[in-house]
This record gives C-alpha cells, structure tokens and sequence, in this order.
C-alpha cells in the first residue's frame, strides 16, 4: 500500500517544488499536495531558501511608497475638487 | 464607522483635504497601472486625470458594493483599457513560464546551480533608501500582465478576489501571473547581489 502510494505520489524534485510556491503561500494546495512540498523543503535546504526569498520578494516590493505628489499638482486637484463642489450646490 | 465609509463622508460633505489625500495616496499608483495599459506615459496621465473625475462625478452614487480602492482602480482599468490596449498585450497565459532557469538544474530536477543569499544584503540596502527606486525600475521591466497583478496584489495590498474584479481575471490565471510576476522579482534581486565571481 506504502509502496504504491510512493508510486503515485513520488518525491517533489526541486525544479517542481519552486513552481509551487506561490500556490503554497497562497493557501491554495490540497492538504496532500501541501504535505509533499513541505516534506521536500524539509530536506532541502537551497528550496528552503528559494522559498524564504519569495517572501522577502513579497516584503520588499510591498515596502514600496507611492511617490509625494508635487506642490503644483496638490493645487490642481484642490482646484478639481472646488469645481466639483460649486457644481454640486 | 469603516475608514471608507468615514472617508466617503468627508468627501461627499466638502473636505477638499480629504480628497487630496485621497489623490496623494493612489495618483502614483494609479499611473504605474494605467502605464501597462497605454502607449505613452502622456497618455496614462490623461487616463489617471479622466479617472479622478469620474470618481467625482460617480461619488454621490457609489454605493459601497466593493471597497472605495476597489471602485477606484476599476474605472481606471476600463478607461485604461478602453483608450487603447499595447499592443502584445496577449501574451497567453498558458505560455510556459518557468519560475527559473531550467539550465540551473541537474537531469535529476534538483538545483544544480542554487539561490545564492541575498536577503541579509537586500535589507540593508533598503534600510539605507537605495533600493526601492531599483525595485520601481524593475517592476516596469515585467511584462504588463504580471506587472499588473504584482502592484495590485502586492504593492496595493488588494485579494485575490479584488484583484479578479478590478482585472477580469480568472482566479487561476491571478495565480499565474502573480507567480510568474513574483519569481522575476527573486530573479532580479539575486542578479542585483549576486556577487562578482
């Protein structure tokens, strides 16, 4: 029975494993397909930091801050919004 | 009371500072995005500028169905998307796309060529303020699709399900492109601290 289930469901290799990862963080493996990617990271230790690097990946682009808006345009969308209310009265 | 709901207050009551917030907040966002749309930056300053008044002028009738940032990149995407598609656009989903270099792994499947460490070095040059400029660099540098799901996923913070709406997509196809999106990014930052050998 082991035996078979190990023939259906064979180890993760690596070049598989890095094409899971988003699916991993996203939650959206079964619970086997999950049990098989984590039981590859166990014992790999350079997928272990293929993954640790999609999340700073994550972290770091999320870090990014929209960029200050210049004076001049502050003024012209203050502008738009006055239009906008004097059409409203 | 939500922060939308408070804010969609502020706006409809005549708080010009809380519409400038608003503007500050998602103008720049909101060009990057309208950018992967249309041919010229010119032309996505003109599709972000449409989009704030038709924010305006939609602001009395929204109704709160989705969220206030969700409405927004909304009818950016339709304008966007109806003042004209680059061209190449389409590139297929179903493409393969693999997350990395298959030359960087043996007949076995198993890295022959590992990730090198980069995230220590990586900090420390974004504690230092000299790597985000990089980063906005090289977001432009993905192919628009995945460029559009990375900003809205993980720049803006959105769902899964947000983003489907605001895009169109598939709940499978987001999960592609955000993949393919993401693992250009780890490429780029290893190639950017990769050491000199």
């Amino acid at each position: 029975m082991k035996l078979l289930h190990r023939l259906r469901y064979p180890d993760l290799v690596c070049q598989q494993a890095v094409e899971l990862v988003t699916e991993y963080l996203e939650g959206s493996l079964s619970a086997r397909a999950r049990r098989r990617f984590e039981a590859h990271l166990a014992a790999c230790p350079h997928c272990t930091e293929y993954l640790a690097q999609m999340r700073e990946t994550i972290s770091l682009t999320g870090r990014l801050e929209p960029e200050d808006l210049t004076p001049q345009m502050r003024d012209e969308f203050t502008d738009l919004y006055r239009r906008w209310r004097s059409e409203q009265q | 009371m939500d922060p939308d709901s408070e804010l969609l207050l502020q706006l409809r009551s005549g708080d010009e500072r809380a519409f400038v917030s608003l503007v500050e907040r998602y103008h720049e966002p909101m060009l990057r995005l309208a950018a992967s749309f249309v041919p010229s930056g010119a032309v996505a300053e003109e599709v972000v500028q449409d989009t704030w008044l038709a924010v305006l002028r939609g602001l009395n009738n929204f109704e709160g169905r989705s969220s206030l940032k969700t409405w927004l990149f909304r009818i950016l995407v339709n304008r966007a998307r109806s003042t004209g598609s680059k061209e190449q656009r389409s590139v297929p989903v179903a493409d393969p796309e693999p997350a990395v270099d298959p030359s960087r792994f043996g007949g076995g499947g198993g890295w022959a060529d590992p990730p090198e460490h980069w995230i220590e070095a990586a900090e420390r040059r974004m504690e230092a303020g000299k790597l985000a400029d990089r980063i906005r660099a090289w977001l432009g540098e993905l192919p628009a699709r995945q460029r559009e799901v990375v900003l809205l996923r993980d720049i803006e913070g959105m769902s899964s399900e947000e983003v489907c709406a605001v895009l169109a997509l598939t709940e499978g196809n987001q999960r592609v492109l955000l993949h393919r999106g993401r693992s250009r990014l780890r490429q780029l930052f290893e190639d950017e601290f990769r050491e000199v050998r």
